[in-house]
């Protein structure tokens, strides 16, 4: 058995055995479900429900990776704009590192007086999540360029549009890849605080009414939902990281001598 | 003493009383004072001194990456960045792009350098290609243009390198230590390659290096420059015939004329330095 078969099952196994601990604990001590519900209990409750979840789990999906779009694009732009001069990345660098340590819950209010409830805060909230890991990211890939590299760009009369195409982006590339994973994570977390504050649809809005009614299972399910959709987003962008930015995963057992 | 022979018009790359001071104020850096510099077309010359003498600014003078603080630079018979010119260029770092294979990564300069640069979607398949493998194969890395660079060894990478710096037969070639972090043997193997190179293709040469013998090896003329501030203290032709091989640096006009700059940089090293 190779070991990289051998560590996935040890972590399916640990999973499972999550599940199966949460399970034997709440019976043996006989936990009510208004604290913590059981997880076969849970299950139930999702697939019982499923017919209703299924439209909010599309709606939070869609507000997530729309939010995310905006905020790859802006976030790419951005990035360019600080990256491409030392000068302008040792200026802006602050302002960016101040904006990314704002609590994103403080501006979901500010979104909703301008845009009203619904999907455009949410919308508007993963943007603004998701886009400073990516902003901080590719610049640091631009502005880290070896200097020799670009000496020899310019000793061909390179332009400053050449040197960005063929050395400063796909030398960004990873850095902006790997940023794609956590920025993704954000993105969902954005959407959830947004629709749990002000929206009625989505599984954040789900979640907020069935704890107001104390439908605990219900509430579970949707953390569940949410677990598993933000785990599969994080696993379908390292596959996208690992296919595109082999170059800089590399092992150093294929050097020949 | 070869300085003089040259006039203004033969010369393909003239230094003219060029000075270079780096930063301002308390901090000011005097890099270069009163170099004067030239260079046939065709010659292969050789900057040897101790670290810090203003090798490195001297290239960066004659590509144009570097602007004289006073004095003038020409190329060609004109001031340096008044026309376009092939230049190419290899440092001690090979610098080659982790995401292109070797090919693509020789291949650049002609993505890059008009009149190539028109040509390159057409031709990067057919004539382009080809001429990338024939540079490879006279370098000893036939074969290897699917590779990428983390593939090869510090060797390889620098002759990748070098090709990358020939491909598009510059008139100019800039070279900053190229063999200064590979071992003896693979250093004198790269001395011949670029023996050959330059006989095959006679570029107009300019080598930094620290190693007077790669210097008496390659070069048909060695300047040796002094620090603090950096200058052109003497202009020698090394006289042996070419090609040049490995056991000839082992003869004893050889190793006399090598110990006499060797001597003469020692000589001439900054006062504080001496002891």
């Amino acid at each position: 058995m190779n070991p990289q078969l051998r560590r996935r099952i040890a972590s399916a196994a640990l999973i499972i055995g999550f599940f199966l601990l949460w399970e034997f604990l709440c019976r043996a001590f006989n936990i009510s479900d208004l604290v913590v519900p059981k997880p076969s209990q849970v299950i139930v409750t999702l697939w019982e429900r499923a017919p209703a979840l299924w439209p909010h789990t599309l709606q939070t999906l869609y507000t997530t990776l729309l939010g995310f779009g905006l905020g790859i694009v802006i976030g790419v732009l951005l990035g360019m704009l600080v990256g491409v001069s030392k000068i302008a990345y040792d200026v802006a660098y602050p302002l960016l590192i101040g904006f990314a340590s704002i609590p994103k819950v403080a501006v979901v209010p500010i979104f909703v007086l301008w845009f009203g409830a619904g999907a455009v805060p949410a919308v508007l909230t993963a943007m603004i999540m998701s886009m400073f890991p990516i902003v901080v990211n590719v610049a640091t890939g631009l502005a880290t360029t070896e200097p020799e590299l670009e000496d020899v760009m310019k000793t061909l009369r390179a332009s400053k549009l050449d040197i960005l195409w063929n050395v400063g982006l796909p030398r960004a590339m990873p850095y902006f890849f790997a940023s794609l994973k956590v920025a993704v994570t954000l993105a969902f977390v954005g959407v959830v605080l947004s629709e749990t504050v002000a929206s009625n649809r989505g599984i954040g809005n789900v979640m907020m009414i069935a704890s107001s009614s104390f439908d605990v299972p219900l509430v579970f399910a949707g953390l569940i939902i949410l677990a598993v959709m933000g785990v599969s987003l994080y696993v379908i962008f390292s596959l996208i990281e690992m296919r595109v930015t082999g170059w800089a995963h590399r092992k150093d057992e294929f050097a020949i001598g | 003493m070869s300085n003089g022979e040259l006039t203004h018009d033969e010369a393909f790359v003239e230094l003219e009383n060029v000075a270079l001071i780096y930063g301002r104020g308390q901090t000011q850096v005097q890099a270069l004072t009163e170099t004067r510099l030239k260079i046939g077309r065709g010659d292969f010359v050789a900057l040897v001194g101790p670290s810090g003498c203003g090798k490195s600014t001297i290239l960066k003078l004659v590509t144009g990456l570097l602007k004289a603080s006073s004095g003038y630079v020409y190329v060609s018979g004109r001031e340096v960045g008044a026309e376009p010119m092939r230049v190419g260029m290899a440092f001690q770092n090979p610098t080659l792009l982790p995401w292109k294979t070797i090919r693509d990564n020789v291949m650049l300069p002609l993505k890059i350098v008009p009149p190539f640069r028109q040509q390159f979607h057409r031709k990067k398949k057919t004539e382009f290609r080809d001429r990338v493998e024939a540079l490879l194969a006279q370098v000893g890395l036939a074969g290897f243009g699917d590779k990428y660079p983390w593939q090869l060894s510090g060797g390889m990478m620098q002759r990748a390198s070098l090709c990358r710096a020939l491909i598009h037969d510059p008139q100019l070639l800039m070279l900053d230590e190229p063999f200064g972090a590979l071992d003896q043997f693979t250093r004198e193997e790269l001395w011949a390659i670029m023996q050959d190179l330059w006989m095959t293709r006679k570029p107009t040469v300019l080598l930094v290096t620290h190693d007077l013998k790669e210097a008496g090896f390659l070069a048909n003329r060695i300047c040796v420059m002094q620090a603090r501030p950096g200058r052109i203290i003497d202009d020698t032709e090394v006289p042996f015939a070419r090609p040049r091989s490995i056991e000839m640096t082992y003869a004893p006009d050889f190793v006399t004329m090598t110990q006499r700059l060797r001597e003469l940089i020692i000589a001439n090293r900054p006062q504080k330095e001496a002891a």
